[in-house]
């Protein structure tokens, strides 16, 4: 799960400040696991350095936490690639694929198809394992039958999610 | 993927009363390709397998098997093509009551004027492909849903159809049945080169497809043109 | 479902209840499929219903016609001779037939200011004026009416008669206003009415009459327990729902009783409902000349309760029955599992017991009593109903060896083999309709001969007599009738009686002779002459000579005519039946031997023959005989004579007959049309995977093609044993009269053409493939 290219999504919706960045990231997404300030500060250093924000002004006083970032038009690149692009398909990916969603949402991107995107993903792997077990013995069978029932489920998410997205725009726009 | 499509359906329209039920669906079907169509349940799947078979005309729209517009094909033309290409696969209750299993598999080739004798030949060694052979003389409702839903595998495949439609052949099937029941179509399907068109709610069954279409609000989107 | 349920604490009655007002629900609720379950089953039963309500009012539109048929009757008890006084008229019958329907006709001349108006008049039409009934005055106003005129005098149309002096309302009937009647021509009436009653039925014919009553009613109500079991196989699945509920048998049956009864009883309004309505439209019809007021169709009070209870609990029966015999068990209609063997045994019960009811009953003739009346029935009744009983078994006896064959008919012998009783059900109303048909035909033309004997006439060599009283140019008028076109040929004389005056004429022997005067080829007719030319005179005697009759007997012709002698040279000659069937002694005179006018009351008769190609040659010889005299009569004549009754019963039977298998064939249409809405998904899957719907109709009519021939043998055979029980019971020769049989057959396989060919245009619409989705 990559916090640096949330805080992009985050950025592009609006410039913010670090301290934003950090309570609007917890709010959507760190529901059990807030985010440390040096884990804030550590990954808006690498974009910085990336050329992926940039600071936007700089308020009167001391601190981190005075500088207003905003996101530059290689950040607003590699966005766009890292929501198009399908994550690989594995077990518990759905906070990502949530984030993924709540971002494309929040900038304004078709979620339906990025939801589409992932699913053909999903599918085509399961196509793949299910050659896979009908050539395979037994044993293939069974572990094949495992992934695909997890990935069945993530697809049913998925499905669930598109169908739902109206909703979910509704709120996260709120 | 290479080769003319052989069913195309363009901007499909229908509408039942107030309700559209296709509203600009366009899909594309090749030789031997096994196409999952999914979608919310209301969506218009079935009204699409349907337009595409003949069975429903579009409001507004063309199919086209083979270069043939089906529109221009009298009732009686595409009975027939249905007949003779096509297979189908519905959810439940297509199976004739009265008839047994063999005879209900024989039954499109009787009707195609194949001889008693080889009709029920052919359809017994479907049902034997179909691994159901021990069910031929009985009568559907004295069978279990996965073998009966096995028979209309065989019946929908003992014509050698170019195009099997299955509207939710698994959907009354525990998972280990309707795999089988969706391995074995896939299979002959592919032995055969027919086109499967498979609506499904099921992404398991839906991976035994080449290709998925989905369709939302009447519409179909195939997926490998969003990537 | 465990432990008491709670609703039986309050007592198994009020539990039975509810199941009973939860049955009854079902039957107006339960969605699109249940209600038009319920239509059409009220629409069955209704049909039923309204045939035996018109049943029930038979009686009384039989009384009464009748009653007001002897309200207008002219035909006064002999009593003592009436003189013309203030309260008394004349009568003149001047009844005629046009197009072979009867028209009754009446000159009126009232002789005082007290005169008896006859019924359904206001006033006495003057002279020259005629009051006729609506039907004849609508005829007279059509092209046909100036054919039809001249028999009414040529009077003018000056009223027309109140429903109260009809027969019925299409009867042709005229009164006509003559001043010139005289009481030679005439009756003196002071009063209309009375009358001798009608002739007694005699034992024979009160056989038919029972049995005709069987036959038509029977085939009614095992059409109505058809009607109640429409939409069967779902309210079996319906039920087999509930008892996976948790209902027990015994709900089960409560409902199915309380539902099918409700049904019923939604039937019963509708039948009332079509009955009513169909009372009104009783005046369009008119069958074999006889026609009905609505308000006659007055339904017996005890039938109609009758009617009103048995149906509903025959529907409950029927559904309990039904019940039975599908065992409702939690799965039980789920699974279509191959049905057992249907005994034999129970099935022959019922006929076997009827024919021994029948079988010693071996000459009603010699009397009949309630007793043996009721015999008849219950035989009839339980012959009958054989033909229901068995038809099933016999159907599964045809198909259960079948196997394959093409397509469509595979479909349908699986169907039969599966569930014959479905299709059985409807076509045994037909079957029982064929058999009582075949049955009483046979019984009828058993015992037609005792009711039609020749009548003697010789229609080969004329079709009509006319005979004219005293018409002042006797020959003019014979020219007149030979004129008519149409007529081939006219054979006139005239004839009168005289008395032999050799002997004196006071001679108590001298018997009245008969002289007819006509040319040769007339008096041919009336004996065989030899050798004939004008002037030739012949005595013509039926065995024996006239005593006291020879040539040169001289004769005295009355009115102060001189005597005429018979010329020494008449030759006797052996008489020659007339073509009426008449034979008379008498003198055969050529009109150059007589040199004197015959008398004026001379009776001219006219052997008139007819072009049979022109079938109003001989409403145009009336006419014209009417514009002569009005009293004249034309005979058309026939070879053999009916009796009255026995015509009326007959004609009722085939009236009754064609009216029970339409409507026997109206609901088996609806019942078919059931059968089909059952199985609509399963014929659209079948079209949805391209079986040509020519493939699907046949299979349809295989499926009620094969019930109907086993049902049609079965009623050919059971039809034959009652007929041959039948006529047993009248001591007739037991002869098997195919006409009969094939008759009664053929009607029955028409109705069931009929029916599948109106049920086609539905299939088709049924099998569109759109009705995929349907329930
Ligand atoms: N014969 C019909 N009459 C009326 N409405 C219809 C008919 N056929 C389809 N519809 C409507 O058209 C829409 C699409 O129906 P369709 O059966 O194609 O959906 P589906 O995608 O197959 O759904 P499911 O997955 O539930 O089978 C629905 O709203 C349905 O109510
Ligand atoms: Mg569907």
């Amino acid at each position: 799960m990559s916090i640096g290219h949330t805080f992009l999504g985050l950025l592009e919706s609006s410039p913010r400040h670090g301290y934003d960045l950090k309570r609007a990231y917890d709010e959507r997404f760190g529901h059990t696991r807030p985010l440390h300030f040096g884990q804030v500060y550590s990954t808006l250093s690498r974009l910085l350095r990336n050329g992926l924000v940039a600071v936007d002004s700089v308020e009167p006083g001391e601190g981190p936490e005075r500088k207003r970032y905003a996101i530059t038009e290689a950040g607003v690149t590699d966005v766009q690639r890292w929501l198009s692009q399908p994550e690989k398909p594995e077990p518990y990916l759905q906070s990502v694929l949530y984030t993924k969603v709540v971002l494309a949402l929040l900038t304004d991107r078709p979620a339906a198809d990025l939801l589409d995107t992932q699913r053909a993903e999903h599918l085509r792997l399961m196509r793949e394992l299910t050659r896979r077990k009908t050539h395979g013995d037994l044993a293939e069978q069974l572990i094949c039958d495992h992934a695909l029932f997890h990935l069945e489920a993530d697809l049913r998410w998925l499905e669930l999610t598109a169908a739902r997205l109206d909703e979910l725009a509704k709120e996260v726009r709120a | 993927m290479t080769g003319e499509p052989l069913l195309v359906g363009d901007d499909l329209h229908r509408s039942f009363g107030p309700t559209p039920a296709l509203a600009g669906a366009s899909i594309s079907v090749r030789a031997g390709e096994v196409v999952a169509v999914m979608g919310p349940s209301g969506s218009g799947k079935s009204t699409l397998l349907h337009c595409l078979a003949g069975i429903v005309r579009p409001d507004r729209g063309s199919v086209r098997y083979r270069g043939t517009e089906l529109a221009t094909l009298s009732d009686a033309g595409r009975s027939a093509l249905r007949r003779r290409e096509f297979g189908f696969v519905f959810q439940f209750g297509q199976l004739v009551p009265e008839l047994t299993c063999l005879e209900n598999v024989a039954l499109p080739l009787r009707l195609e004027r194949v001889p008693r004798r080889e009709a029920e030949r052919r359809a017994g060694e479907w049902l034997a492909r179909l691994e159901v052979a021990d069910v031929a003389g009985k009568r559907p409702g004295e069978v279990s849903g996965g073998q009966g839903q096995r028979v209309a595998v065989a019946r929908a495949l003992v014509t050698g159809p170019r195009v099997v439609f299955a509207d939710e052949p698994t959907g009354a099937l525990d998972s280990l049945n309707g795999e089988r029941v969706m391995r074995l179509l896939a299979g002959a399907a592919r032995e055969t080169g027919a086109a499967v068109l498979l609506v499904t709610h099921e992404p398991r069954v839906a991976a035994y497809s080449d290709r998925e279409v989905v369709v939302r609000d009447g519409r179909a989107r195939s997926l490998e043109q969003v990537a | 479902m465990t432990g008491a349920d709670p609703r039986r604490r309050g007592g198994r009655l009020r539990a039975g209840w509810g199941d009973l007002v939860m049955g009854a629900g079902m039957a107006v609720t339960g969605g699109r499929s249940g209600w038009t379950r319920t239509v059409l089953t009220a629409l069955g039963v209704g049909i039923g219903v309204a045939m035996l309500l018109l049943a029930a009012a038979v009686p009384g539109a039989i009384d009464a016609r009748a009653a007001r048929g002897a309200a207008r009757s002219d035909q006064g008890l002999p009593g003592p001779e009436l003189s013309a006084a203030a309260n008394t008229l004349l009568v003149a019958q001047v009844d005629t037939v046009f197009r072979n329907r009867p028209v009754r006709g009446r000159i009126l001349h009232p002789e005082g200011p007290d005169a008896p108006l006859p019924p359904g008049l206001t006033a006495f039409p003057r002279d020259g004026e005629v009051v006729v009934s609506p039907a004849l005055r609508e005829l007279l106003g059509s092209p046909d009416g100036a054919l039809l005129a001249p028999r009414l005098g040529g009077a003018r149309v000056a009223g027309t008669i109140g429903p109260e002096g009809l027969a019925g309302p299409h009867e042709l009937t005229f009164y006509l206003g003559r001043d010139n009647l005289t009481a030679d021509h005439a009756m003196r009436l002071d009063h209309f009415g009375g009358g001798g009653p009608a002739d007694e039925f005699g034992p024979v014919l009160w056989l038919l009459v029972v049995v005709v009553v069987v036959v038509l009613l029977l085939p009614i109500v095992v059409f109505l327990g058809a009607a109640v079991r429409f939409g069967g196989e779902q309210r079996d699945r319906r039920l087999a729902a509930l008892r996976l509920l948790g209902a027990d048998a015994g709900m089960v049956r409560r409902i199915a009783a309380a539902e099918a009864g409700t049904a019923a009883l939604v039937g019963l309004a509708v039948g009332t409902g079509f009955f009513l309505a169909g009372r009104q439209l009783a005046p369009l019809v008119s069958l074999y000349d006889i026609s009905v007021f609505p308000a006659d169709l007055r339904p017996v009070p005890w039938l109609v309760a009758v009617v009103a209870l048995a149906v509903p609990l025959l529907a409950a029966g029927m559904a309990l029955l039904a019940l039975r015999r599908v065992v409702v068990t939690p799965l039980g209609v789920s699974r279509q599992a191959t049905p057992a063997r249907r005994r034999l045994w129970w099935r022959l019960l019922l006929p076997l017991a009827g024919l021994a009811l029948l079988q010693p009953l071996t000459d009603v003739r010699a009397g009949r009593t309630a007793a043996t009346d009721g015999q008849v029935a219950a035989g009839a009744v339980l012959l009958l109903v054989g033909t229901v009983t068995l038809l099933p078994w016999l159907v599964d006896l045809l198909v259960r060896p079948l196997r394959g064959g093409p397509p469509p008919w595979q479909l349908a012998i699986r169907r039969l083999q599966l569930d014959s009783s479905a299709s059985a059900r409807l076509v045994s109303g037909v079957a029982v309709a064929v058999a009582g048909t075949i049955g009483l035909q046979m019984l009828v033309a058993g015992v037609q001969d005792e009711f039609r004997r020749p009548s003697g006439q010789d229609p080969a060599r004329a079709q009509a007599v006319v005979s004219l009283y005293g018409p002042p140019e006797s020959r003019r008028v014979l020219a007149r009738i030979a004129a008519v076109p149409g007529v081939t040929r006219s054979l006139g004389t005239v004839s009168f009686v005289a008395f032999p005056a050799s002997v004196g004429a006071a001679d108590p022997d001298a018997s009245p002779v008969e002289v007819r005067i006509g040319d040769c080829t007339a008096l041919a007719e009336y004996a065989d002459l030899g050798g004939c030319a004008d002037g030739d005179v012949f005595l013509a005697w039926r065995d024996r000579p006239v005593p006291g009759l020879g040539p040169g007997t001289r004769i005295g012709f009355g009115g102060g005519a001189p005597a005429w002698r018979v010329p020494a040279d008449a030759r006797t000659v052996p008489v020659r039946d007339d073509p009426v069937g008449g034979r008379g002694d008498g003198l055969l005179v050529t009109p150059g031997a007589l040199a004197y006018r015959p008398p004026d009351e001379a009776l001219a008769t006219a052997l008139v023959g007819l072009d049979p190609t022109d079938s109003d040659a001989v409403e145009r010889l009336r006419s014209e005989v009417a514009a002569v005299d009005l009293t004249a009569s034309v005979l058309t004549l026939d070879a053999t004579r009916e009796s009255r009754q026995f015509t009326n019963v007959r004609r009722g039977l085939l009236i009754g007959a064609v009216v029970t298998l339409l409507l026997i064939g109206m609901s088996m249409l609806v019942g078919v049309l059931e059968q089909l809405r059952e199985r609509r998904r399963l014929l659209a899957t079948l079209v949805a995977v391209g079986t040509p719907r020519s493939a699907l109709g046949w299979s349809v009519l295989g499926q009620t093609g094969v019930p109907v021939l086993a049902g049609l043998v079965l009623a050919a055979a059971i039809g034959l044993a009652m007929g041959a029980a039948l006529l047993r019971m009248v001591g007739a020769p037991v002869l098997v009269s195919w006409p009969v049989v094939g008759l009664g057959v053929g009607l029955g396989a028409a109705v069931v053409l009929l029916v599948t060919g109106a049920s086609l245009p539905v299939l088709w619409r049924l099998t569109r493939p759109d009705g995929l989705r349907a329930e």
